[in-house]
């Protein structure tokens, strides 16, 4: 038995090297849209792991992350553009910032479950949002922050895509050690029964606030990256809908998994840019899938194959 | 700074809180009964604002006033028998993003027969002008308002209190199992209670036109003011939602006189800090 799940293991990192072998390869066989949109995709998948680290592995609706997201994007951008400080400086540097605010946001938030969590969050994000989106001397309000000066390789989109996942791949990789650690396992448990936690002389608060702070670190960071791509900071970047499509793609992919929410965001941006490609009415297919994944598979990408092939293997013994 | 323009203010105050209440008291009204934090409350409202801009355009708006309210209430009961019926039972996160699925679909739907451009009409004929109390400008439309949220107020909860559907009504929301035991039938009351909720939502919107343009995108606006609305009146708690919106009228009115640019700084933290201090809400039963 036992080597029979280390055979799959050995299967599943074989497979997993085999992918990541083939995101070197991308930049010489896709077209340069396709390598750009995949910049895209990275920074989303990084923003969604951080996501799931709270939802699916904590059991908290983070429903305000949009804000440690887009003052990871402002965070970059301002130290680029008005302090003219180095890149490798503003990347380092931002997610501290942010796990920072998550420190202050989450300290309170922690103190509540359920839905009060997610309004809590969901006012916190916002106050983070509407800050940005007024103090105009310093983010430019509503125009955003544009052109911003990047180091000149940045420019070619081979090199950007190399460094953005490079970046995401050292990111997840720390995520992942986090999760399999016992650190992530106690997490975990608290999600599935806080009181027993407790009685084991855990304090649980504290491991979610230390989570909460973990997963706006790489919110931010991911916030970070992006401004690499998109050579801009914009307020909707902070706004809570921005939260809202991080879960999205958390849900879409499967979240109780590490690699549902990347695969989410990788479905879920291709989706929109094949559907924005035919018709101008990308929310109400949004909808549509989103509706049906609901009703009909609440557990995700992920979670269906998962179920598909336990019943495969029943049926096989 | 004059007591004429704090007096003005307070005025204006309490007539966005009114409109504000109207509303919301269909989110919380439906969140006490079926559990259920709805995302698409906001469409409904949207939805019934535009639909009365057209009836309003071709017979009047009284006709709208009326009529709307009914045709969306219907389809909000279609949508509760269709969608929300397999989900109360379901966990938050899924109801979330259900009822946010909704959203998106119905604001495509608005975009298609609407189209993009803001619309508005002008105040009833009756209700145009204004009067002066003590040097105080009221336009009559506000003291309209006014008169509708308190009416709605009293209706609503007398309705609750003294009407046998109310007491139903009631029995479901305390313990629905319990009231189904006692040969209530649940989700009849459930899909009422909905479509009361989506009725409400609708009359906000009616009303909101001759003051507030109408654009797509309002549904966002309108639906996240109603949570801190809920949230700090106490979620399911109608008279908390008859507070709640009145505190977040009159702060908003008062704060632009304070930091013009920061009131929406002001009502956010408004939100967050009832939810330190107090998570129930003003009225909330204790936390859940």
């Amino acid at each position: 038995m036992a080597e029979l799940v280390s055979k799959t293991e050995r299967l599943k990192a074989y497979l997993l090297i085999l992918i990541v072998a083939l995101f070197f390869a991308i930049p010489f066989i896709l077209s340069e849209a396709t390598v750009i949109l995949l910049c895209e995709v990275f920074c989303l998948c990084l923003f969604a792991a951080s996501i799931n680290f709270l939802l699916g592995y904590g059991g908290m609706i983070p429903f305000g992350h949009g804000a440690f997201y887009g003052a990871g994007a402002y965070s970059c951008a301002i130290m680029l553009k008005k302090a003219g400080l180095p890149l490798g400086f503003a990347i380092l540097t931002t997610p501290i910032i942010t796990a920072i605010l998550g420190l202050i946001i989450g300290f309170f938030c922690v103190r509540l479950a359920g839905l009060k969590f997610a309004m809590l969050s969901l006012a916190f994000g916002q106050i983070v949002w509407a800050i940005i989106y007024k103090w105009y001397s310093f983010t430019g309000g509503d125009d955003g922050i544009i052109d911003i000066p990047l180091p000149t390789f940045l420019y070619d989109s081979t090199y950007c895509y190399y460094s953005i996942f490079l970046v995401l791949l050292v990111a997840l990789s720390v995520l992942w050690r986090i999760t399999n650690s016992t650190f992530g396992w106690t997490l975990e448990s608290i999600r599935e029964n806080t009181e027993r936690v407790y009685f084991i002389g855990t304090n649980a608060r504290n491991y979610q606030m230390i989570a909460f702070v973990i997963s706006t670190f790489f919110a931010g960071l991911a916030g970070a990256l992006f401004v690499l791509v998109s050579h801009n900071a914009f307020p909707e970047y902070v706004f809570w809908a921005k939260g809202g499509e991080g879960i999205i793609m958390v849900v879409l992919g499967g979240m109780f998994s590490f690699f549902g929410p990347i695969i989410g965001a990788f479905v879920l941006l291709f989706l929109h840019t094949f559907i924005l490609s035919q018709t101008e009415y990308w929310p109400f297919f949004l909808g549509a899938i989103l509706l049906v994944v609901m009703l009909f598979a609440p557990e995700g990408i992920v979670g269906v194959i998962g179920r598909k092939l336990a019943f495969e293997k029943e049926k096989a013994n | 700074m004059s007591a004429t323009i704090l007096l003005q203010q307070l005025v204006s105050g309490i007539s966005l809180g009114m409109l504000l209440f109207i509303v919301s008291s269909g989110l919380t009204l439906v969140f006490g009964v079926t559990r259920i934090i709805n995302f698409a409350h906001g469409s409904f409202y949207m939805v019934a604002a535009f639909f009365a801009w057209t009836v309003a355009g071709s017979l009047n708006y009284w006709a709208a006033l009326i009529f709307v309210p009914l045709v969306v209430a219907m389809a909000g009961g279609v949508i509760e028998m269709l969608l929300f019926r397999r989900i109360y039972r379901a966990e938050h996160l899924v109801q979330l993003l259900l009822t946010y699925a909704l959203v998106f679909i119905i604001a495509d739907i608005t975009k298609v027969i609407w189209g993009l451009q803001p619309k508005s009409i002008s105040t009833p004929e009756i209700l145009g002008g204004a009067v002066t109390v003590f040097g105080v400008v009221i336009p009559k439309y506000r003291i309209f308002l006014f008169g509708l949220g308190i009416g709605i107020m009293i209706g609503l909860s007398s309705f609750l209190r003294k009407t046998k559907i109310g007491r139903y009504i009631r029995a479901a929301s305390e313990d629905a199992e319990m009231a189904g035991a006692l040969g209530i039938k649940v989700p009849r009351v459930f899909t009422l209670v909905f479509m009361l909720g989506v009725w409400l939502a609708a009359i906000g919107g009616v009303v909101s036109i001759p003051i507030i343009t109408i654009i797509l995108g309002v549904d966002m606006d309108i639906i996240i003011q109603c949570f801190i609305v809920v949230i700090i009146g106490g979620m399911g708690s109608m008279g908390g939602a008859f507070l709640g919106a009145l505190a977040i009228g009159i702060l908003d009115a008062f704060g632009y006189l304070v930091i013009p640019r920061f009131v929406i700084v002001l009502i956010y933290a408004l939100m967050a800090v009832v939810l330190i201090v107090r998570p129930r809400g003003f009225l909330g039963k204790t936390a859940e």
